[in-house]
């Protein structure tokens, strides 16, 4: 009897060992750092793809695939009060970019629904008339990739040749004024 | 004995941390219970039964009949756990961009938790202004969760779903896993169907 419940007890240690290592594994991205590869479920709309540059079908794309020298990464929820209060701002960046005839083909904005549902990202996409591209993240596995982090969450990834991916922004919430915002996003992956 | 109580404490290593109310609206004041019990209730009501008659006051001052709406409207009834929890955080503010929803199905959305007044006030404040009613089952102590059969052990309420049409019939209940959020999809296509 007793040797069963220490043999538990080990049990218990290891994974709860495992658990410690792999959670700090999952810390967000941080600024300096290549970005944690995550797979994006593939997109069927076609003005989406065109958007990312993106070949249809497939299941999953990565971020470096998409054909822009930055992602923006927008970990939001349809859940979230202040994901909700920020879509009006993330529309404002989307426009602001597009009307940029320097930044349309450069940067791209992807938004990622954690917890979310294909429905759910509709509803959210509809109610707020979201143009960018949004996709469900359901089982919260890209969440947990990216250190599970508060809600509304930007990360910004600089792609480079070969597929090399650095973070350039990581930072929770609002994104403030979006020019300030787009100047220093510029500056810090070079684009000028 | 030992062997369960291993269990929970394995259960908690591994899954007491939760994705849900990651919204930063919430900041650190999140209880995170851990993975509890799916369902630990059992129902007293079935699709196709007239519903349990409740008077119950709401977070708004005002004091909601379930009758009030009978013969006007389909009545969706969100019971959440508690208060300052994380899937319940996050479920009632989905809800809230989705009124458009509701009003196309002439349907009206009304919350009940066990918690009191004053705390449903502090925490609903917390996801912006909301439309629906919150009510609170405090006291007696669970009492309408009880007549639907969705009180648990430990006193909180099941998050579950019923869908009420005008006639007062019970028409879909979803008693959820109390770990998970209902996907929105599954409310909507049953409020479709009340067309």
């Amino acid at each position: 009897m007793n040797r069963k419940i220490s043999v538990l007890i080990t049990v218990i240690l290891v994974l709860f060992m495992v658990s410690a290592i792999s959670a700090a594994e999952n810390s967000p991205p941080k600024v300096g750092s290549p970005m944690p590869a995550i797979e994006l479920p593939m997109l069927n709309n076609p003005a989406d793809l065109q958007y990312l540059g993106l070949p249809s079908g497939g299941k999953f794309f990565r971020v470096n695939q998409v054909k822009a020298k930055v992602v923006i990464l927008q970990i939001y929820s349809m859940y979230c009060p202040y994901c909700q209060a920020e879509a009006p701002n993330v529309n404002r960046l989307y426009a602001a970019i597009e009307n940029s005839p320097a930044l349309k083909d450069k940067i791209k904005i992807i938004g990622i629904g954690a917890g979310n549902t294909q429905f759910e990202v509709v509803t959210y996409k509809k109610k707020y008339s979201v143009e960018l591209p949004l996709v469900p993240d359901d089982d919260f596995k890209i969440h947990k990739v990216v250190g599970e982090v508060r809600t509304p969450y930007f990360i910004a990834v600089k792609l480079s040749d070969g597929g090399k991916t650095e973070v350039i922004y990581s930072r929770l919430g609002a994104l403030g004024d979006i020019d300030f915002f787009l100047k220093q996003l510029v500056t810090s992956a070079g684009l000028k | 004995m030992k062997r369960t109580a291993i269990m929970m404490v394995i259960a908690f290593c591994f899954f007491g941390s939760n994705a849900y109310a990651a919204s930063d609206a919430f900041k650190d004041n999140i209880y995170n219970p851990g993975q509890l019990k799916p369902v630990d209730s059992v129902l007293k009501v079935k699709v196709g039964q007239k519903s349990p008659q409740f008077t119950l006051k709401a977070v708004s001052g005002k004091t909601i009949s379930l009758k009030d709406y009978q013969g006007k409207k389909n009545i969706v009834i969100s019971f959440v756990p508690a208060a300052w929890t994380p899937v319940c955080s996050d479920q009632w503010p989905g809800y809230n961009i989705i009124s458009d929803i509701f009003e196309s199905n002439n349907a009206v959305l009304l919350g009940i938790t066990v918690d009191n007044i004053p705390t449903l006030f502090s925490w609903t404040n917390q996801m912006g202004k909301l439309w629906f009613e919150v009510l609170s089952d405090f006291w007696p102590h669970g009492a309408v969760a009880a007549k639907f059969g969705v009180l648990r052990k430990d006193g909180v309420a099941e998050r579950a779903l019923f869908v009420i049409d005008k006639k007062g019939i019970v028409r879909y209940i979803d008693v959820h896993n109390i770990n998970q959020r209902p996907p929105l999809e599954d409310l909507v296509r049953e409020l479709e169907k009340l067309k």
